[in-house]
């Protein structure tokens, strides 16, 4: 019984702690889903830029794209974040907090896309692109309605890591000082000094956000699939 | 002035010529086969006309047009030369009419509503209005020849070019698509490359033998398959006749 009345004890004072953090965490939340959202959208926009570049730019260009997702991808992205947020001011350009992470966040993210959507681009057979120009289109045309609609979808998987990495990449703002989910949970942490209740909801909510974005994602993939391009293909090879 | 005008094509991937200096004229309506081993540039003769691989020498004409022409705008001379591949190439993302469609709306600028309308008939004419809305990988080989054919006929082409067209397909599927090719003889300009001996001899105004990147030899296929001039037209008529038969 004594057990018990402590239990129930415990439990309702988490409750009151979890309820008393809310408003923080939410703030915290809101944040960390803006830096995902924006780094991916300008990230998509990024990488099919280098994509594109590394594919069918002349070789100067080839090379810039190429160098760029080098250096981007062989550098850990705490340090790109520390050269823009403490190394721009020294050129003059001062930014705040959450500008510096979402510039930081997307020009990292967008290497990375670069990759994924490369792989993409060049698994689609050369004679499309072939018949394509055969028809009179010009290269950008064949790009637009030929290439990239079947290079995205292929990409989606991909893509759905991205996102999922991206969430919990986040947390890594928190060092320059942007108040996202995990910044907010360790201001609690040192106030209260609960650190094992803060961190365990924090685990959670990060977990339920990617479960969701995975779902979305799934069901975004099976809307556009088309029968013998992308996942779908393996899996109705699968069933064969 | 003729159609098509094809003047010392000469064409050299890295050390190995693969033309060297082919010249022949077409004439509308007409349908010439070109015939020849492996490895004679048959292929890429073809993709000299079209400047999908552009020519290191020599000169294409068409309808009067220099298509060689750095200043001509390629664009608009490949709308009016068809490509038909032997691996097919179509759209994988598309549905069949819409392979054939796409074009017409990318390229020739059609409303959605005629380019669909038209992609129908040009379905129906190679026999595929039931497939129209399967994609790809859910047609058989021959299937998607007919739709690459039917895809390069909607753009309403002078000239239609055909690069092997059935030795991607099963012998039984083959059938199909030589008889589309017969029905559009006469309709529309025909330069095909292929070893269907029987095609050749029944539907071609012309043979062209192609050997070591030049024209051998050339004449109507009575004269080819009968009395060639010369012994390698002979030879390999009679090789390529006993593998792949007369019809």
């Amino acid at each position: 019984m004594v057990k018990n009345n402590g239990g129930i004890k415990k439990l309702s004072d988490f409750i009151g702690f979890f309820i008393e953090s809310l408003p923080k965490l939410l703030d915290g939340l809101y944040l960390t889903i803006l830096l995902t959202f924006i780094s991916l959208a300008l990230g998509l926009i990024l990488g099919l830029l280098l994509a594109l570049g590394r594919v069918y730019g002349k070789t100067i260009i080839s090379g810039i794209c190429a160098g760029y997702i080098e250096i981007i991808r062989g550098t850990p992205l705490l340090v790109q974040l520390f050269i823009i947020y403490f190394g721009f001011p020294q050129a003059g350009i001062s930014l705040e907090p959450l500008t510096a992470a979402l510039i930081g966040l997307s020009l990292n993210s967008g290497a990375y896309q670069a990759e994924y959507l490369r792989g993409s681009i060049q698994s689609i057979e050369s004679g499309q692109m072939v018949a394509a120009r055969s028809l009179g289109m010009t290269k950008i045309k064949a790009i637009r309605n030929i290439i990239l609609p079947q290079a995205l979808r292929i990409s989606i998987p991909a893509w759905s890591n991205e996102l999922i990495y991206l969430v919990k990449y986040t947390s890594i703002a928190y060092i320059i000082q942007v108040r996202e989910l995990t910044a907010e949970g360790k201001f609690i942490a040192a106030h209260s000094f609960r650190y094992i209740e803060i961190f365990a909801i924090i685990a959670i909510i990060y977990l339920v956000l990617t479960f969701i974005f995975t779902e979305i994602i799934d069901r975004v993939e099976k809307k556009l699939s088309i029968p013998g391009i992308g996942t779908i293909k393996r899996l109705e090879q699968r069933f064969i | 002035m003729n159609m098509l005008k094809v003047e010392n094509i000469h064409k050299i991937y890295g050390k190995t010529k693969v033309l060297a200096g082919v010249s022949f004229t077409m004439e509308k309506g007409e349908t010439k086969v070109i015939i020849g081993p492996s490895g004679t540039g048959k292929s890429t003769l073809l993709r000299c006309i079209n400047q999908l691989s552009p020519p290191d020498k020599g000169r294409v004409w068409l309808e009067g047009i220099e298509v060689t022409d750095k200043k001509t705008d390629i664009n608009l001379i490949r709308q009016k030369i068809g490509f038909v591949f032997q691996e097919f190439n179509l759209f994988n993302h598309l549905t069949a009419v819409k392979n054939v469609s796409i074009a017409l709306e990318k390229v020739k600028k059609m409303e959605k509503e005629e380019a669909h309308k038209e992609a129908m008939n040009e379905l129906k004419r190679v026999g595929l209005k039931d497939q129209a809305d399967q994609y790809p990988s859910q047609l058989s080989g021959g299937q998607k020849q007919r739709v690459g054919i039917a895809r390069a006929l909607a753009m309403n082409p002078v000239i239609i070019l055909f690069d092997e067209p059935t030795s991607a397909l099963d012998p039984e599927l083959i059938g199909d698509v030589l008889e589309v090719m017969k029905s559009l003889a006469g309709e529309i300009s025909m330069l095909v490359v292929t070893h269907e001996m029987g095609f050749a001899r029944n539907v071609a105004d012309e043979i062209i033998f192609m050997e070591h990147g030049v024209i051998a030899e050339c004449g109507n296929p009575d004269k080819m398959f009968k009395n060639p001039e010369k012994k390698r037209t002979k030879e390999f008529l009679g090789k390529i006749s006993s593998l792949y038969g007369e019809e």
